[in-house]
């Protein structure tokens, strides 16, 4: 029996010690009108190998794909020591650590990867991470409205150029609390937050600002300008970042005079495979001043009875298993393992190798981008600086391209029409430091011969 | 020791640097970073051994029994690791799944069947990152379905007081007022209470079942039918699935939507706490809503279902498709153990639960509901043991630290005093369920000789018990540079 430790003779010692004449008995209490019977269109049990066999042909109908796409989820190089180290089954098989003293391995690690993204962040600190960055935006838009009780408004700015899923999903996790979430646009050449987008909200109330770096167009927004506007507007400022790119651009705590108020986003280039999805790691850092209102897990260094140092998880009023109804949010446990990773990575890459990744993705994509137009008909559509993603606007129909490039192996960006009907056919590409000049001109060499088709 | 305090300036793993120029040109400086990030800088070497060292201070399933009550702590079959992770699945960028991804799509449609069969409901969405995503989801879904109805005045969701405090924490996240139900003497839902409550203010019902409580709540067709003849629907949080597994099917219960958690019933790693999954499903009355993307099968292979589709669909709750990984090893889970094998996880995760309570009462202790037959759970409560020799189930809790036992759920549900919850599960053998008994029954004969031996524990651990007090005073949440160690802004 799968994973089933008792033997024939142990099954009848235990049920004699409970005094049952067989396991059915232990169910006595189930009315018998709700018992099912047996799920036979569910599939028989397969040998480990067997299984084996049967994902690894699945794996396989997987095809491989020279990536260019970004667009939330970025293929990083990966050290060899990150998931060698994560899943070892000490930190693999725990569970959320409850109890202190037999926890200080995966406390400890959460304590640094706190740590490593407030300073990354220039932030005061951090949690112990969200679902994963859309998830992680809904949450602090929540968190900034309760730290604003003096705001009147419950009115929340959120811009176009900010990546469409978590537009979504932070539609879905406000719905019912009475958020209106608010479009602000931007500029059709710029690609950036519109100054006069800004210039519309004066001298009207609302509780918070959105403020992405790099937006989704991959271009830098003038965040100085946002956040001081913000403030001066008694708004608190919400950053969505990348986290590879706060190790080449101004950090959230540095924006504007007074910095943001609250940081998230996605932390899956730290180490986290593209796995289609997930599990990613959301991010979510704050002032100290709002700690109290931060949602899910926190890590906190004390002493133990003998004067050592020692973690255990801090703040827990905040949390749903001791305020159930009036608790900050109603997460519980969260990516735990990607944090793992994500702190194994940072530490690997130390300051100069993140920078160095930033930098490469930037470089790279300013060489696929010059390259991709001088193609006939291939032009960039915004103007304004990037960091490492760009929009491009294509002579055809941008899905159909796209479907000629994967014919030939290449994932070739995402098409923005479907979000973005008035950029016409354009398609956001990125290109990261996994990409080398022969990827990239073997992009641009089948784009060529797929365009006239 | 931090991993900072092992940093020393100028070193680094530099066989992991990009070899490319290292340019930010074009960028304007005004939105450039002035100072370094403070990252340690370390050798490959300082890290392998900085974190196998802290991995070896965590107790794990791989290292010691777990029997953290409402957790599900079974073994995490290693294949399924092993599978999920390869660079087949790993590689797809999520934009690209449909494309690329089409192997990924398929174990994923048909998980999201097995699930509907397992739980007898009229379809599931895999969508939702873990458990409390799952029921924010399900109460989001419970208000789309009043309010496409124009039923505008349900505003309140009924929560038995001995519930997760997820519970009331979807509920008020989904713009619910919370309604706490009693527990009669028994252990189940007090009816009468429940009749009093129900009305057309209700929206729903949240219940667990097995309950917290570890007893299986039989008068389920009466408490659905007051809910639904109420208006309200029926909430079930799947958070003890495995004590019922392939014996009953929520649906039969008459829920009309679940959630489900992949990493306790179906054996996905609880990796320090997540990720998880929390997949949904519900009855045909609530589909509509569910949220996206959900996979569906055509002509041309399997697709991602879009708002194009579901236009009531209440939406999405991550970036692209919630976690896959964790999705892949359930899937692979489900395949190894079959129908038999799954149904077999509930009948032994009862007979472990069941025989370590005996066990227990013989030591000594006492059960909260010694007349009822125990789930895959039970709860001891200390509270005698507190009377007569002043320690707490904490106190227990921690002293079994000692004995190499993580500790069970202590204090939770908040309806028994000095309580300890027990999940055995399914994998583990009767010689461990044996020796955490007599652990327990040598901390007893403890309690009442040198009771101080319980206070002050852990004693083997590595480190003793912790000041939480100064930890909630004086917060220490992040490490920072000593001043004038790296150049300040």
């Amino acid at each position: 029996m799968p994973f089933i430790p008792h033997t024939e003779a142990e099954v009848r010692d235990m049920l004699a010690a409970i005094g049952a004449g067989s396991i059915d008995e232990l169910f006595a209490e189930i009315p018998p009108e709700l018992r099912c019977g047996e799920l036979k269109n569910l599939p028989e049990a397969l040998s480990e190998m067997a299984v084996c066999r049967l994902m690894e042909e699945r794996a396989a109908e997987n095809r491989s794909a020279l990536c260019f796409a970004g667009a939330g989820a970025y293929e990083h190089y990966i050290p060899a020591a990150v998931w060698e180290i994560a899943l070892r089954g000490e930190f693999y098989s725990a569970y959320t650590p409850y109890q202190a003293e037999a926890s200080q391995g995966s406390l400890q690690v959460f304590y640094e990867y706190q740590s490593m993204m407030a300073g990354l962040m220039a932030m005061d600190v951090s949690n112990a991470s969200l679902y994963d960055g859309a998830s992680a935006l809904g949450e602090a838009i929540l968190m900034a409205l309760r730290t604003n009780p003096d705001s009147r408004s419950r009115r929340v700015l959120l811009p176009r150029s900010l990546n469409p899923a978590y537009q979504r999903v932070a539609r879905t996790l406000t719905r019912n609390q009475q958020v209106e979430l608010v479009d602000l646009d931007y500029d059709r050449s710029l690609g950036r937050i519109a100054e006069n987008a800004l210039a519309a909200f004066e001298g009207e109330e609302f509780a918070a600002v959105v403020i992405p770096q790099p937006n989704y167009f991959g271009v830098l927004e003038e965040v100085d300008i946002l956040a001081d506007w913000a403030h001066r507007h008694g708004a608190r400022s919400i950053a969505v970042v990348n986290p590879t790119a706060m190790a080449l651009l101004k950090p959230p705590g540095e924006w504007g005079e007074h910095g943001a108020d609250l940081a998230c986003g996605e932390g899956q280039p730290l180490g986290i495979p593209l796995s289609a999805g997930g599990p990613y790691v959301g991010f979510l850092c704050s002032r100290q001043d709002f700690v109290h209102q931060l949602p899910g897990r926190l890590v906190g260094r004390t002493v133990d009875v003998d004067g050592r140092a020692g973690f255990t998880l801090a703040l827990q009023p905040r949390e749903q298993h001791i305020r159930r109804g009036k608790a900050t949010s109603n997460i519980c446990t969260n990516q735990g393992l990607m944090v793992t990773a994500a702190t194994l990575y940072m530490a690997l890459m130390g300051p100069k190798g993140l920078r160095g990744v930033a930098a490469a993705c930037h470089a790279n994509t300013s060489a696929l981008l010059e390259r991709l137009t001088r193609i006939e008909g291939v032009e960039p559509v915004f103007a304004a600086p990037f960091f490492h993603e760009a929009a491009i606007r294509l002579p055809r129909a941008a899905d159909r391209v796209l479907a000629g490039l994967a014919e030939r192996g290449i994932l070739g960006g995402h098409v923005l029409s479907a979000d973005y009907p008035e950029l016409g056919d354009a398609l956001l590409v990125c290109a990261t430091e996994t990409r080398n000049p022969e990827d990239i001109e073997f992009y641009a060499a089948t784009l060529a011969e797929v365009l006239p088709c | 020791m931090l991993i900072f305090d092992r940093s020393r300036e100028g070193r680094a793993c530099a066989s992991l640097f990009p070899r490319l120029p290292d340019d930010s040109h074009g960028l304007p400086g005004h939105l450039l970073r002035q100072t370094p990030p403070p990252l340690p800088e370390v050798t490959e070497l300082d890290v392998v051994r900085h974190y196998t060292r802290l991995s070896q201070k965590n107790f794990s399933i791989d290292t010691h029994f777990y029997p953290l009550g409402s957790c599900t702590m079974k073994y995490n079959p290693k294949v399924a690791n092993a599978l999920a992770r390869q660079p087949g699945f790993a590689a797809v960028h999520p934009l690209g799944t449909e494309r690329f991804g089409q192997g990924t799509l398929s174990c994923l449609y048909e998980l999201q069947d097995y699930l509907k069969t397992l739980t007898g409901m009229t379809a599931v969405s895999l969508s939702p990152a873990a458990g409390a995503q799952g029921e924010f989801c399900g109460v989001a879904m419970i208000r789309a379905y009043h309010e496409a109805r124009n039923d505008h005045e349900r505003n309140e969701i009924l929560v038995p007081d001995a519930a997760h405090g997820t519970n009331p924490a979807s509920a008020a996240m989904g713009g619910y007022h919370v309604r706490e139900i009693p527990t009669n003497p028994d252990g189940d839902v007090d009816l009468d209470a429940l009749k009093q409550a129900v009305g057309p203010k209700t929206a729903g019902i949240m219940l667990t079942n097995p309950s917290t409580l570890g007893v299986f709540e039989h008068r389920i067709p009466e408490i659905a039918a007051l809910v639904h003849e109420a208006g309200g629907l029926l909430y079930y949080d799947g958070a003890n699935l495995n004590a019922i597994l392939g014996k009953v099917l929520p649906g039969d219960m008459g829920f009309d939507v679940i959630h489900l958690n992949l990493h306790k019933t179906f054996s996905t790693p609880h990796g320090g706490g997540g990720p998880g999954a929390g997949p949904v499903g519900v009855n045909a009355r609530l589909q509509p809503f569910l949220p996206l993307p959900m996979v569906a099968k055509s002509e041309s292979g399997y697709r991602w279902l879009t708002e194009y589709d579901c236009p009531q669909s209440i939406g999405r709750l991550s970036a692209f498709a919630g976690n896959i990984g964790v999705l892949l090893r359930a899937y692979v889970y489900i395949r190894l153990l079959g129908y038999r094998g799954l149904r077999r996880v509930a009948e032994y995760a009862t007979l472990n639960a069941n025989y370590l309570q005996r066990k227990l009462v013989e030591a000594g202790f006492d059960t909260a509901f010694p007349a009822r037959r125990a789930a895959h759970e039970f709860i001891l409560s200390v509270q005698r043991q507190k009377k007569e020799h002043h320690v707490t189930a904490l106190d227990f809790a921690k002293r079994l630290l000692d004995y190499g036992f993580h500790a069970p759920t202590v204090y939770f549900p908040l309806l028994i005093p000095e309580c300890l919850m027990i999940e055995p599960t399914e994998t583990e053998n009767k010689e461990t369920l044996d020796a955490f008994a007599d652990a327990m029954a040598a901390i007893l004969k403890e309690a009442a000789e040198q009771p101080e031996r319980l206070k002050q524990a852990p004693h083997h651990t590595p480190i003793r018990r912790l000041d939480e007090v100064r930890a909630a005073r004086h917060p220490d949440l992040a490490w920072k540079p000593a001043p004038g160690a790296a150049p300040q802004r």
